[in-house]
């Protein structure tokens, strides 16, 4: 039921971001993640960002995967 | 006297009732399609024909009429070529009937003309009859579009989805979900932008290229409606065979992906406007790939899958990390979903 | 695409598998209790290449499948009025309740329309001052926040003509009734990663450890949920019931305090009814009393309908993971997701429909 995908953001204007994934844009309401920059990725769900994507932590995410085995 | 050129800027009821009005909205049409049999007005066209016959027709109501990539007059043109090419015979004249909203302001409607006449253009077809009525308004939406049209078939040329056979290799022309992304762009209630642009287009020039190099193309088919999902499971159960296809192997364009993720759409299920599939025995896959990558309309074609002995009428896909799954026909309509 | 791709990556997926077959026969029942999973795990065929050793169930985890058919019967009543227009997400749609469906309603002229975010239904509500706008609003806990910020924009707008009908449910209250039921032998939850978005890997501690149940928060890539295996069977192997995130790159500890705040500042908890449950504790929202001008069923005074569900629906065993759908007296036979009886065949996260359609 939880379907939301990270997207990047482009612009901020108070409350609402213009957000993109491998080119197709939307608006987002950010009002849930504060401290939000502009390049930054989050989650879009139903058109509100509902958390931060952590790019260290996915990255971190990744290694485990590699490290694997 | 021409209407597009003249005084009267929206369609009324009086262009469909026969008289001087219906005249002159006839002519300025011929005066687009600029062909022979159409100019001479008679009540049918006649016309010189060689070889099997293939005959074909088709309705457009699409909405919005006008979108990234085109507009509803290019589609009817090319939907119906490509109809005609999918049996392999080489396009040769077409109809086209309007049927028109009381209102609908004579600007668009020159467009629309005007998109008829390049599509047929580029293909190298003829419009040699057509018709065109009026409704009230509320009566149609905005326009529908009628066309149908008739091509001849080279002797030993047989293809059909029937004639997919085991050990064939399934070759898709170029990236999918194009249009019906496009489409959707278009609709204001979904509220994205992307740049996805219709793929739109005539598929009789890369056909004959194949059938140059190759005579034993077994099937040939435009995933259109219900998407490459629906065009396979139809092949599989017509040709009474399994069929496996790899899904790092299916062309797309990275902002559909994207378009797709967003809405929770499956790619595989979105209309497509200028692509095929062709089943093609082994020997001749690698030829028949070459001579579609060189043409600019099957640049991204890629062998996709196999046609296979086991679960007959089924289409199955190995997946991205190398699992399997059944992949069925569409059901119902793709509705953007969250939850 | 970024963060996505690299997640689908075949070759590290080939590593995680085969990292999960070191742990040769250990059994292990493991459901998953969100519908993003249940889809993820069939599409990507990832049941088939897990080893038999390991039972993967589909818990209640869809949200459109849970509802009661009372409240679909009740959402069916709203579209009927004509003074209102009907806002939903997709699937509920083609949800049959006991007389119609939304579609079938539709098809005979009301005003039912389909929505991608709660800001569409407020969009059409400003559009439409001569209606009255009602906004289904089903979900879990990531899509409860978001219903609740629109009631709040809303009543700032000082908007009269926009309502929700709410069928939000939890997903702890229903983790420890499935486990309270003994039903179905449960050694691990994959837990829904976007949930946990919300609420934080700490709301399923007490469940750990008063159940000695394992619990992994996964994302929803097929590297994701392979990981989240991984580290299931290795709690379960060493005997351990903790909670652990898998998806940290997007859940915290403590969820989004933010989030969150929205929940309880406009919603309170309720005992709601579950198809297939039955009425759990505190398992459901509703709008607080200060919010009740928004509440569709009071302003539309929906009345409890007769409701019935078709005996031989099996939806509601197929939920608790005490039945496959090939177990379902009517699966594939009368029920087809052409002809749908129940909603688990028709939602598109609904375990039978996954069934049908992928395997």
């Amino acid at each position: 039921m939880c379907l939301a995908i990270p997207a990047r953001i482009l612009k901020i204007e108070n409350n609402l971001a213009i957000v993109d994934t491998a080119g197709a844009r939307r608006e987002a309401d950010i009002r849930m993640v504060k401290d939000v920059k502009v390049g930054e990725y989050i989650l879009i769900h139903a058109g509100f960002a509902i958390e931060k994507v952590r790019k260290k932590e996915a990255e971190e995410t990744l290694r485990l995967f590699r490290e694997m085995g | 006297m021409v209407e597009f050129d003249g005084n009267t800027k929206k369609i009324l009821l009086a262009h469909g009732s026969g008289g001087k009005l219906t005249h002159r909205l006839i002519k300025s049409f011929v005066k687009k399609f600029a062909s022979l049999p159409l100019a001479k007005l008679d009540d049918s066209a006649v016309l010189g024909f060689k070889g099997k016959l293939a005959l074909t027709t088709d309705s457009y109501v699409v909405n919005p009429i006008c979108f990234p990539g085109g507009d509803i007059g290019k589609l009817a043109i090319n939907g119906t070529i490509n109809d005609l090419a999918m049996v392999g015979a080489k396009p040769l004249y077409l109809t086209a009937s309007a049927i028109i909203e009381e209102g609908f302001p004579l600007l668009e409607l020159e467009r629309i003309v005007d998109s008829m006449k390049k599509a047929a253009q580029a293909a190298g077809v003829e419009i040699v009859a057509g018709d065109t009525k009026v409704v009230e308004k509320g009566g149609a939406d905005k326009i529908f579009l009628t066309t149908s049209g008739v091509g001849s078939i080279d002797s030993g040329i047989d293809i059909s989805s029937k004639n997919a056979q085991v050990g064939d290799r399934i070759i898709l022309s170029g990236t999918i979900g194009d249009h019906g992304i496009a489409i959707l762009s278009a609709r204001e209630n979904l509220n994205f932008r992307t740049k996805v642009k219709s793929d739109s287009q005539p598929l009789n020039g890369i056909v004959s290229e194949i059938l140059k190099v190759s005579k034993k193309v077994h099937t040939l088919r435009d995933p259109t409606r219900g998407g490459l999902a629906t065009t396979l499971n139809e092949i599989a159960e017509q040709s009474k065979v399994g069929i496996e296809i790899e899904e790092n192997k299916i062309p797309i364009k990275e902002e559909v992906k994207g378009v797709c993720e967003m809405l929770g759409l499956d790619p595989l299920y979105i209309a497509n406007e200028g692509k095929l599939v062709a089943f093609v025995p082994e020997k001749d896959c690698e030829k028949i790939l070459n001579v579609l990558r060189k043409n600019r309309y099957g640049k991204d074609a890629n062998v996709i899958g196999r046609v296979v002995s086991q679960h007959k009428g089924r289409v199955v896909v190995k997946t991205s990390v190398g699992g399997e799954r059944v992949l069925d026909m569409l059901t119902g309509e793709q509705l953007p979903r969250i939850c | 695409m970024k963060l996505i791709d690299e997640f689908r990556d075949k070759a590290l997926a080939e590593r995680l598998l085969s990292k999960i077959k070191e742990f040769g026969s250990l059994r292990a029942n493991i459901m998953e209790v969100c519908g993003t999973h249940t889809v993820v795990i069939f599409k990507q065929g990832l049941k088939g290449m897990l080893p038999d050793n390991i039972n993967l169930l589909s818990g209640p985890g869809c949200p459109v499948c849970v509802t009661s058919q009372e409240d679909v019967d009740k959402a069916i009543e709203l579209a009927k009025n004509r003074e209102v227009i009907v806002t939903t997400f997709g699937d509920l749609v083609r949800v049959p309740g006991t007389n119609s469906s939304l579609e079938e309603e539709k098809a005979s002229g009301a005003d039912v329309r389909v929505i991608y975010s709660p800001r569409d239904a407020l969009r059409i509500a400003r559009e439409n001052p001569a209606k009255k706008v009602v906004l289904l609003a089903i979900g879990f806990e990531t899509t409860s926040p978001l219903i609740a910020a629109s009631v709040l924009d809303a009543r700032k707008e000082k908007m009269g003509n926009f309502f929700i009908f709410s069928t939000h449910k939890l997903i702890p209250p229903v983790m420890e009734a499935l486990l309270e039921s003994r039903e179905v032998k449960i050694d691990g939850f994959i837990c829904p990663g976007h949930v946990s978005v919300t609420i934080g890997s700490s709301a399923y501690r007490h469940i750990a450890q008063r159940y000695k149940v394992s619990c992994v928060i996964a994302g929803f890539e097929p590297l994701d949920v392979l990981q989240s295996v991984f580290m299931l069977l290795k709690q379960i192997k060493q005997n351990r019931a903790e909670v652990e995130i898998e998806y940290f790159r997007a859940v915290k500890t403590e969820g989004n305090r933010i989030a969150q705040e929205l929940i309880s500042e406009v919603f309170e908890t309720a005992d709601v009814k579950w198809r297939g449950l039955g009425i759990i504790p505190n398992s459901g929202l509703r709008l607080r009393k200060e919010f009740s001008e928004f509440d569709a069923e009071k302003e539309l005074r929906l009345r409890p309908r007769e409701s019935k569900e078709n005996p031989d629906c099996a939806c509601g065993e197929v939920l608790r993971g005490v039945k496959r759908p090939t177990q379902c007296k009517l699966y594939g036979r009368l029920c087809t997701p052409e002809e749908p009886y129940g909603p688990c065949m028709v939602s598109s996260e609904g375990t039978c429909a996954a069934y049908y359609k992928y395997s």
